[in-house]
């Protein structure tokens, strides 16, 4: 893969993204363990794209998305932002950049500077890039608080006069106002009522359409994810465990682990809640420090045999655009199973090249019931 | 006939603050019955949380007042001075909190913590109680209770230290479990564990349960009764099939609207209730959901009263519009599509 990336759209390139967070003990600091937040994650997000990013605490969506925009450093493997390789950029060459891409917390209460005023919480980072004067600003300011359904009379108030829809409706201006390109939304409607999440999935839509934004979306719900995402990938303890388009990841799941999170998400609708056979997952997620053997989801997976415990399933591709990690995949016809076991080993950089938008003479398989 | 076990009538909260009277519960009624799950559903500031605070006395303040009663076993609970409320408190009716990282002390093993709570209200030695705060976190589902129970709190997960906050609370075989947002700063996946305990529980222990929530998914698994609050009022009750397959109140519709389903295909765009719900201080004159509902006309501006208006005598709600208009207007307010009548 060194040819430039931008060529089939992509606006971020993941590639081999690892990050090991070290632990440390005794008085000379000396590293006796590593937690493997990101383990080994290829995967891109095209321009215009919004890229679901779904798993349980602790899986590494949200260190990978700090990769990203390169709050973090990774440990190995590199970032292209616009075909920019960004992975190792020091802080000074970092700041134009960070124009280009910006945050959305997942608390709106501990993401706002409590003793600032709104104007100068979403004015900020124009003032430090240098953006406009003072009265300019101002203005710009009053826009966006517009743009995300507050009135421009909100620009003196304070954080706490705010409800937490609210809230998150400044820390989205804030990241608006810089006009970026990739805008990474750490679980932004996790902390709100249900019904003011809809409120926000659906102004996340707009904006999207206005400002031409591209998004990674971290969730741990699958429900949220469906409504914004193109893509969705799932990870699980570090690793990428499946990718795939947003509406064939719900109608067939190859990953037993992905069966299992849409199982959990529940269903307003007391009979076919009654009816429907659920998938409870047992214990939690292990720990990042020793991950387990093989494939890490092996000790809570239903489906899993001996070899499982022994090798590392690689990352797949099942044709349209869906990938997954598994030696038992799910939902996949006998003639795909055969030709993708007849094909040589995928790396996750070549499965994933096929993972974007391409021309559409690909084979495709056809979805079909559960092959038991 | 089961046991009746609660009863809560006309009960009102109010707050003194700087600011102004907080109207937090504006007259709620409801009863409770032995192995009964009632779901108590509404958005932040709606009053569910107060209501189940009030019931164990926690809301009691010098700028707090109440109005009505909380008849448990012929007592009124408002009334019961604080040592007698103590005995009730954790023994009889038990309270599980959102945030399992917060509601346990830091500094006590989880073990301690239960032992604690058993030998509070019971005659029972130290050694006895251990063994039964094993025995308990062996019910709730942690792995290795022998040894688990003698770590800290920050040792266990957010879902194992629900289900130790679970443990704790049933630790005295309380009659009533009330059980405040219990899995909304979990996962999903964890979620689901331990809303399936929770449904496992009340068969085992034979209490009944309040579930408070904001979401309807996760009472449409496990309720039997559901209140929808709002504005610290009842806007609609009735049994989790009436609230479900003929809800009557424009709010419970935006509520179910707004749940992104699954088990449907994926709409355009994603119902929500526009607006935010109004201050406790300067309520809106009329029907409190007024401001937000799409459907308000003139009438709307007197408060319509909590009456049963279909024929299921169960099933109550809170709003002038007649039963017909709503099921010409109500499909197409869950889907979405808001359109004005009268």
């Amino acid at each position: 893969m060194t040819e430039p990336q931008t060529q089939n759209g992509a606006l971020v390139q993941v590639q081999s993204l690892k990050k090991y967070f070290p632990i440390r003990k005794g008085v000379l600091s000396r590293e006796v363990a590593r937690v493997h937040a990101v383990d080994d994650v290829t995967l891109s997000v095209a321009e215009g794209e919004t890229l679901g990013l779904v798993g349980e605490s602790g899986c590494g969506k949200s260190t990978l998305g700090r990769c990203i925009v390169r709050l973090l450093e990774p440990t190995a493997g590199d970032i292209l932002f616009d075909g920019q390789s960004i992975g190792t950029l020091g802080a000074r060459k970092l700041r134009p950049l960070r124009r280009e891409m910006q945050m959305i917390f997942q608390d709106p209460y501990a993401s706002l500077n409590p003793r600032k005023r709104v104007g100068t919480i979403i004015s900020d980072p124009m003032r430090i890039h240098g953006i406009g004067d003072r009265k300019e600003r101002k203005g710009k300011v009053e826009d966006l608080l517009r743009v995300v359904g507050l009135s421009p009379e909100h620009y003196n108030r304070f954080p706490h006069e705010f409800s937490g829809g609210q809230r998150q409706r400044i820390g989205v201006a804030r990241a608006l106002a810089l006009r970026p390109k990739l805008i990474v939304a750490d679980e932004p409607v996790s902390a709100l009522d249900v019904s003011i999440q809809a409120q926000m999935v659906n102004l996340l839509e707009e904006l999207q359409d206005e400002f031409r934004l591209t998004y990674l979306f971290i969730a741990h719900d699958l429900g949220v994810v469906r409504h914004v995402s193109d893509r969705i990938a799932v990870m699980y303890l570090g690793k990428l465990v499946e990718l795939s388009p947003a509406e064939e990841l719900y109608s067939r799941p190859i990953m037993p682990y992905t069966e299992a999170l849409l199982s959990a998400v529940p269903v307003p609708d007391p009979d076919l809640a009654e009816k429907r056979e659920r998938i409870v997952l047992e214990g939690d997620v292990p720990s990042p420090i020793n991950p387990p053997s093989g494939c890490r989801f092996h000790p809570r997976c239903r489906y899993a045999t001996e070899i499982c415990s022994q090798v590392e399933p690689p990352l797949v591709d099942y044709g349209n655009g869906h990938l997954a990690a598994c030696h038992h995949p799910l939902n996949v016809d006998k003639a795909t199973l055969a030709r993708v076991q007849a094909s040589p080993a995928h790396t996750p950089e070549t499965a994933d090249s096929s993972a974007l938008p391409q021309d559409p003479g690909k084979e495709r398989a056809e979805p079909v019931p559960r092959s038991e | 006939m089961p046991e009746r076990l609660l009863e809560v009538k006309g009960l009102k909260v109010r707050f003194a603050t700087e600011d102004g009277t907080v109207h937090a519960v504006d007259g709620v009624d409801f009863e409770l019955n032995r192995g009964e799950v009632l779901g108590i559903v509404g958005e932040s500031g709606s009053g569910k949380s107060v209501t189940a605070m009030t019931l164990l006395g926690l809301t009691r303040d010098k700028n707090t007042r109440f109005e009505g009663e909380v008849d448990y076993k012929g007592e009124n609970l408002l009334d019961l001075p604080e040592s007698r409320l103590r005995d009730v408190r954790g023994n009889q009716i038990a309270m599980i909190f959102q945030d399992p990282m917060t509601s346990m002390n830091p500094v006590y093993t989880v073990g301690d913590q239960i032992v604690e709570a058993i030998t509070t209200h019971e005659p029972t030695g130290n050694k006895e109680a251990k063994r039964r705060a094993i025995e308990l976190l062996r019910q709730v589902g942690i792995p290795n209770a022998q040894s688990r129970v003698d770590d800290y709190p920050h040792q266990f997960s957010g879902g194992m230290r629900q289900r130790a906050m679970i443990a704790m609370a049933l630790s005295c075989n309380p009659d009533i479990l009330i059980a405040d947002e219990p899995t909304t700063a979990l996962d999903v996946t964890i979620q689901a564990q331990i809303l399936e305990l929770l449904d496992r529980l009340r068969a085992d222990f034979d209490s009944a349960v309040i579930l408070i929530t904001h979401d309807l998914g996760v009472v449409a698994e496990v309720a039997d009764e559901i209140l929808v609050m709002y504005a610290g009022r009842i806007v609609e009750r009735g049994s989790k099939r009436n609230v479900f397959y003929d809800p009557q109140h424009p709010y419970t519709w935006g509520l179910l609207g707004s749940i992104p389903r699954l088990d449907r295909p994926k709409p355009k765009k994603l119902h929500s209730i526009e607006g935010t719900p109004p201050s406790l201080i300067n309520l809106p004159q009329g029907c409190k959901f007024r401001p937000r509902c799409p459907h308000a006309f003139e009438k709307c501006f007197e408060e319509p009263e909590l009456r049963n208006r279909v024929e299921d005598r169960g099933h109550l709600d809170r709003c002038w519009l007649t039963v017909d208009q709503k099921r010409g207007v109500r499909d197409s307010t869950i889907a979405g599509e808001q359109r004005v009548v009268a």
